[in-house]
């Protein structure tokens, strides 16, 4: 009688955990297995399973010209927009942090992008930087940056080097209210005696920036940097509704060639979709170790 | 405004008057920054609707602002190409994956944040590693599971989308559970409530903060996908496709019917942003949650 009271205490949990449990596993860990097992499969192009492709697909894949150049193009746009979008972030949140007559509106205005769908975002840029009559080439012919609406040097998305850089742009931007938003919190939860003593102490204000508020603000930092990190990575709508990749690979990161070699073979693609994933996993791994997550949970 | 509300020893400010007069301009000076900043923001959104206002015929003109404002564009965007259908889909998918996340994340916060058991840490970690897994990573494993099975997009898009934010709904929804103090709960089961009066009437309503936040969250990132969207309702006719997916329609091979694509923008637009204006101060809390205290 008293075991099996106890055993039923002991799988209470189950009963009120069990949903999400079962939602991860449908939605997170069975799309992983399937993905996994689709790699490693001829897979015909109505989606049905031809035959065992042994590892074949990733053969293809490591030999497609284009593989190298689109990791190493991923590699660097992770590391430039999240390294700008946390510097702009760390000036942002100061200016914010102030107070001044309105802050509560100016801050509304700030979290546009955030909230508005990045696909949307990515659409007025397009349109914006339209070489005939696209707003921004307006603006720029005007203060005579372009000097001929509707030439090659106004059509900035049909050249590979400016379009990621305009790309890249977006991403910042669409980046900077979340990231702007958490170091503001990591700043108001600074207590103000800290600033006190350093202004005794005779620190100057870009002193007492660069020795108090920065280190303390180093948990802000770390999480906001992983999360974009990973939302980074995995971004897709800007560079899909810009370039689609083009012209050929030349502005693909990994996620959209994944998108675009589905269309030809999906065998191919969840190769590459393995790929994304075990990189998604060693940042993971890096993001549990270097934050805390575990005393926050056994408190 | 003066900068410092509280009346701080400042040690320097003592020496002379001099800081007095500077403080007002500073503060101007921070405001307009600011204000620039605001507007930096708000100027690609604000050409969105210059855009959805421009009549055709001054589509092909170089000026910013055209010479004529219309609303043509917002009236004839519910005839034919069925934006109402796609707006209809679009709610379905994110209320529907709003009451999964409520249904599911509730009870999962409350446990974990009431009671310490054998495994509590480990359903915890996979809650957190399922918020550094996006759609993206295993987008080909998701398309196959769902078409494999045969099940309906909207259906599929329910599920995903719900399994995706399941995480932000768990942490935040754990922190608010957290900081209500039990004694509170059992005080009032002493009084005549039972265990689930108790948590109907005195918990569930002192977390509603973190529910709302929860709940427009979850509709406002489910309103907003779209690679998986795309993926799952591709060859659907377009008033049966979510709205992001819809709204590709106004780009044709060779041109792009910007006035109604913009105009279809912002009615995706608007109202999110507004929800989110409500969920602004407590939604960092809860992407980050799982990390810092």
């Amino acid at each position: 009688m008293m075991t099996a009271m106890l055993a039923i205490r002991r799988l209470a949990p189950l009963l009120w955990l069990g949903p999400a449990i079962a939602l991860i596993g449908v939605v997170v860990l069975w799309p992983v297995v399937v993905m996994v097992q689709s790699s490693f499969q001829r897979i015909g192009g109505e989606g049905f399973v031809v035959g065992y492709n042994g590892t074949a697909n990733y053969d293809n894949l490591f030999h497609e010209p284009d593989f190298v150049s689109v990791l190493l193009r991923t590699l660097v746009w992770v590391v430039v927009i999240v390294a700008v979008t946390v510097l702009i972030s760390l000036g942002l949140a100061q200016l914010f942090h102030q107070r001044f007559p309105g802050r509560r509106v100016t801050r509304w205005a700030l979290i546009i992008p955030w909230a508005a769908s990045v696909m949307m975002t990515a659409l007025i840029f397009k349109w914006a930087l339209d070489p005939n009559v696209g707003a921004i080439n307006v603006i720029l012919h005007h203060i005579g940056v372009v000097k001929q609406l509707g030439s090659d040097q106004a059509d900035w998305l049909g050249n590979p080097g400016s379009a990621l850089a305009w790309m890249m742009g977006v991403a910042i931007f669409v980046s900077l209210p979340f990231t702007t938003y958490a170091i503001l919190s990591g700043l108001q939860g600074i207590p103000a005696d800290v600033y006190e003593a350093a202004s005794i102490d005779g620190a100057t204000s870009w002193r007492s920036y660069l020795a108090v508020t920065l280190p303390l603000l180093r948990p802000a930092i770390l999480v906001a940097t992983l999360i974009n990190v990973i939302n980074v990575f995995n971004s897709f709508p800007i560079i899909w509704e810009m370039t689609r990749g083009g012209p050929g690979y030349e502005t693909a990161t990994s996620t959209i060639y994944m998108v675009e070699l589905k269309q030809g073979d999906v065998g191919q693609s969840a190769s590459m979709s393995v790929i994304n994933f075990l990189l998604v996993i060693v940042i993971v791994l890096v993001y549990l170790s270097t934050t805390r997550w575990k005393e926050q949970v056994d408190q | 405004m003066i900068t410092t509300t509280k009346p701080a020893p400042r040690v320097r400010a003592a020496a002379s008057a001099a800081p007095r007069v500077r403080r007002p301009l500073r503060t101007w000076i921070v405001a307009v920054a600011a204000y620039l900043v605001a507007i930096i923001f708000l100027l690609p959104y604000l050409e969105m609707l210059i855009m959805a206002g421009r009549p055709n015929d001054e589509l092909g003109d170089p000026t910013i602002l055209p010479k004529h404002f219309t609303f043509s564009n917002f009236t004839t965007l519910w005839s034919g190409s069925g934006l109402g259908g796609s707006i209809g889909t679009s709610l379905q998918i994110a209320a529907g994956a709003t009451v999964i996340v409520l249904l599911v994340a509730l009870p999962a916060a409350y446990c974990t944040a009431r009671r310490r058991f054998r495994g509590r840490t480990a359903f915890l970690l996979l809650v957190l590693a399922t918020q550094m897994f996006q759609p993206a990573a295993m987008l080909v494993g998701i398309q196959r599971e769902f078409s494999n099975f045969g099940i309906p997009p909207t259906l599929s898009l329910i599920v995903i989308n719900a399994g995706f934010n399941l995480a932000f709904a768990v942490w935040i929804l754990n922190a608010f559970f957290s900081s209500i103090p039990v004694e509170l709960e059992e005080a009032s089961m002493v009084d005549g409530l039972g265990r689930v009066g108790a948590l109907l009437r005195i918990t569930l309503p002192l977390a509603a903060p973190g529910i709302v936040t929860a709940l427009i969250f979850t509709f406002i990132s489910a309103w907003n996908e779209f690679l998986v969207a795309l993926t799952l309702s591709l060859g659907q006719q377009p008033s049966q496709q979510p709205l992001t997916v819809a709204i590709n329609q106004y780009i044709g091979e060779y041109s792009v019917d910007w006035g109604h694509l913009f105009a279809a923008g912002l009615v995706a637009t608007v109202p999110v942003i507004i929800l989110f204006a409500f969920i602004e101060r407590r939604v960092v809390s809860g992407l980050t949650a799982g990390a810092v205290k």
